[in-house]
């Protein structure tokens, strides 16, 4: 008998992601010495054999730290050739193409960083022409270039039909893994995870292997925290002045020393620094132990939203000068390519990783069973 | 590559965990160091890479151990395994060693973890590298560049050059080019002579070709040749390995910790032949894997096959290989490449020969044969429920028990007495402590023990 990992004898290349994915978490299955890293290996020990929704929960649940490849006495030249992070991340990719609808929208941003870049310039000519065919008779600060209730009009729509979109998807996916029910402690434990990005610390708290090789560190962690509390406070700072503008009838331009403004800034600061930090260590990492493919999509969408907060912070720098307006039209331009984008691009990886982790913590603890 | 013009304080020959540890040891004493390793970066550090974990004397619980693992009690574990072949002073050394090594590994960049799924009974006394041996090279690797370290990879010494009581160089091969080590004290801790297969044959017989080699192609013994042809000083039965039973689909090399098959004491295991040969439910895997590897070396064709039926398919850890799988006993030994009524005539013959009673896989449950000539004296149940599966096994030898007689400052002896700036760590000189059978997790505690100890006299000595 000969070695032969690969089904009815294909060679390597010719196998789908799935497949792919499959051969090596078997042999991964086989060892488990990266059991600690993450949530990953532990959840792997559970099965011997793994169904394709199997292995779409374990892409979801792979943060991509790389702990367990250059941990890994299989990757090539061995002739196991694993390459744990690069065949997830493959799946991973596949799923939310597939999941998506339409599909090809997902296919299309989620790989090519011109395609975002071309939508941004379609939507900026865009805001530029209705900036200027519908400026208001009246009004404060911006909204003396577009009026509210046009935002409003616009940006609802925008906001929400993605949004629904991804909670299809989402449904899809918990059958596809077989989620179980869901409980608040499954989603307490997920958002704590989260929260504190356990899964890119490397299972030490030393961080993950993205930009330095072997080497441990924990600034993709912190990059990634930046800006995903910065996007949260500069969704909080939007939340809150709709709350004003609604509830309280006070309207923009708030100043400084206002809720929208305390939210705001820093989250928009925030969102400045990781999206650099997190598009500098991209480029320093190895491409190869990522899904090759959407790299483009996926560093256009990094330097998107530190557009989005960049814009925005330049917004507000330009009060009450002439630029106002031609800034107004960028950076509505850039948030409306981001909520667009939403179900097609990097950003539905935070549904999706939620997901993972809450379809997760609903299952029993992985088992000590096997050889002793 | 280039020549190295300068004379090192220390050149460790080997790049595994014994090399590193004395590498860094001797460093940070100040010394400038040179390490040779012989396999290329993406193969650096021996069999280190294949290992998992470090066994551990300790008093009470200590990250990432439980309970309490006296000196005492690792000894007479290590007795039981040796038989009493060992160097009661040097192996207490080693044992009582390993307690300030822990913080030592933490400090120079290994992680640990508690022990893996399938292995609970080793928490107390074995620690578990996070990410396994190679994550605990890679530490070790960094630890050893920060510190000034100069690492040459591809570097096979091929001569050991002595005059009087003294080694004055080393002539390596760097890429295939010759080159001229030149240093003040020299460590080897360049591991067994597993991977030279003419050299197992020669110590064996021609059977050894069918041996599967468990970890590294590169340890292939040249130093230790060099050395015993010097009049070194040696250790260990020259006829001697630790092979175990493993998937006899494996790769020829480094196949490593997937290629094991834990299913033997679920199972009855035929020869080619199609014939038990041993009884399969002795005692529990972890004290009888061990044996596997002679049992089946010394078969036809060294090869022999494990028949499991459907009642018993979950009950071991997955195998990195699937099982061959068939509705009947006939085909499956068909598949197997066996004689089917052999196989027919064995199985009905162990099927007839089982008793009642509770089945339990975790204990010996004493559920034993009646009357066959080679018994199963735990775990017997007949196989009748299908699907069948069978594994094929072969020997996979993990190390060679050859190697230097060192002494407690890991120096290396001549029959004229000690050279004086020579020193030994790792597998090479393993054999002084572990003379017969394997303590899980007692290489890393070789190798980390006597890598420090040689580290620190080389520094002292050229100080």
């Amino acid at each position: 008998m000969s070695l032969d990992l690969s089904p009815a004898g294909l060679p390597l290349s010719a196998l789908s992601a799935t497949q792919e994915a499959r051969r090596q978490i078997e042999i991964c299955n086989a060892c488990r010495y990266c059991e600690g890293f993450c949530s990953v290996f532990p959840a792997m020990t559970r099965q011997k054999a793994f169904a394709d929704g199997d292995l779409t929960q374990l892409a979801n649940l792979c943060h991509n730290c790389r702990g367990c490849y250059y941990a890994c006495q299989y990757t090539q030249p061995h002739e196991f050739a694993l390459n744990i992070p690069a065949a997830l991340a493959e799946v991973r990719v596949e799923s939310w193409e597939r999941l998506a609808r339409p599909q090809a929208l997902a296919r299309l941003f989620q790989t090519q960083g011109v395609a975002l870049a071309g939508l941004l310039v379609v939507a900026l000519a865009w805001f530029f022409w209705a900036l200027t065919m519908w400026r208001p008779v009246s009004g404060a600060g911006f909204y003396a270039h577009l009026a509210h209730n046009t935002l409003v009009a616009i940006f609802v729509p925008a906001f929400v039909l993605p949004l629904a979109l991804i909670a299809l998807s989402l449904r899809d996916y918990w059958r596809e893994v077989g989620g179980g029910r869901v409980r608040w402690a499954h989603l307490m434990r997920a958002f704590d995870q989260a929260a504190r990005m356990k899964n890119l610390s490397g299972g030490h708290g030393e961080g993950c292997n993205f930009e330095n090789a072997d080497r441990f560190s924990n600034h993709r962690r912190v990059m990634h925290q930046l800006m995903m509390y910065g996007f949260l406070l500069c969704f909080a700072s939007t939340s809150s002045g709709t709350v004003m503008h609604y509830a309280l009838g006070w309207e923009a331009p708030y100043p400084l020393l206002s809720l929208p403004k305390l939210l705001g800034v820093p989250g928009g600061l925030m969102m400045v620094a990781g999206a650099v930090g997190l598009a500098l260590l991209k480029l320093r990492a190895d491409p190869a132990l990522g899904a090759v493919r959407v790299w483009g999509g996926e560093m256009a969408f990094i330097l998107l939203l530190g557009g989005v907060a960049l814009t925005g912070l330049a917004l507000y720098a330009a009060t009450g000068s002439a630029l106002v307006g031609p800034l107004l039209a960028v950076h509505l331009a850039t948030v409306m390519v981001l909520f667009l984008l939403m179900p097609f691009s990097k950003m539905v990886h935070g549904f999706y990783r939620l997901a993972a982790l809450v379809a997760e913590a609903g299952r029993p603890a992985p088992s000590a069973g096997g050889d002793t | 590559m280039k020549d190295w013009p300068e004379t090192f304080d220390l050149a460790v020959v080997g790049g595994g965990n014994a090399a590193l540890c004395a590498a860094i040891t001797a460093a940070e004493a100040g010394a400038s160091v040179l390490i040779l390793e012989g396999a290329p970066k993406a193969y650096r550090g021996g069999n280190s890479r294949h290992t998992r974990n470090f066994r551990c004397m300790h008093h009470g619980p200590m990250f990432p151990l439980t309970g309490s693992y006296e000196e005492e009690e690792y000894f007479q574990d290590l007795m039981l395994v040796t038989k009493g072949k060992t160097d009661e002073a040097l192996a207490r050394l080693a044992i009582r060693s390993t307690e300030e090594c822990l913080p030592w590994m933490m400090a120079h960049g290994v992680r640990f973890q508690p022990s893996l799924s399938g292995t609970l009974s080793l928490s107390r006394t074995n620690a578990f590298f996070l990410g396994g041996g190679k994550a605990l090279v890679n530490a070790y690797y960094s630890t050893a560049a920060n510190l000034g370290i100069k690492i040459a990879y591809e570097a096979q010494v091929t001569h050991v050059h002595r005059e009087a009581d003294c080694i004055t160089h080393l002539e390596v091969e760097v890429a295939g080019r010759p080159v001229t080590v030149k240093a003040r004290a020299f460590v080897l801790a360049s591991g067994g002579f597993q991977a030279d297969i003419d050299w197992l044959a020669r110590a064996w017989g021609p059977a050894a070709r069918n041996f599967l080699i468990r970890g590294t192609p590169y340890n292939r013994g040249v130093v230790l040749r060099d050395m015993l042809d010097q009049g070194a000083e040696s250790v260990g039965d020259p006829t001697q390995c630790h092979a175990v039973a493993i998937d006899g689909r494996a790769p020829k090399y480094d196949g490593g910790i997937v290629t094991r098959l834990d299913c033997v004491p679920f199972s009855i295991v035929v020869n080619k032949e199609g014939e038990r040969f041993y009884d399969e439910g002795e005692d529990v895997w972890p004290k009888r894997y061990a044996i596997w590897g002679r049992l089946v070396a010394a078969q036809p064709d060294q090869v022999g096959f494990a028949l499991i039926d459907a009642k018993s398919i979950d009950l071991f850890m997955p195998s990195v290989f699937p099982p061959v799988k068939a509705d009947t006993i006939e085909g499956l030994a068909t598949a197997l490449g066996l004689h089917p009524q052999a196989v027919r005539r064995t199985v009905d013959g162990f099927n007839a020969a089982c008793t009642p009673g509770p089945f339990h896989p975790t204990e010996l449950d004493g559920l034993r044969t009646q009357g066959l000539k080679v018994p199963k004296t735990n775990w017997a149940r007949p196989l009748e429920t299908p699907p069948f599966y069978g594994y094929q096994l072969r020997p996979g030898v993990t190390f060679t028990y050859l190697g230097l007689k060192v002494d407690a400052r890991a120096q290396v002896h001549t029959p004229e007495g000690p050279v004086r700036n020579l020193w030994a760590a790792g597998e090479i000189m393993a054999g002084s402590i572990l003379g017969q059978g394997y303590l899980a997790g007692f290489g890393m505690t070789i190798g980390t023990v006597f890598g420090r100890i040689a580290g620190k006299e080389a520094a002292a000595h050229v100080a």
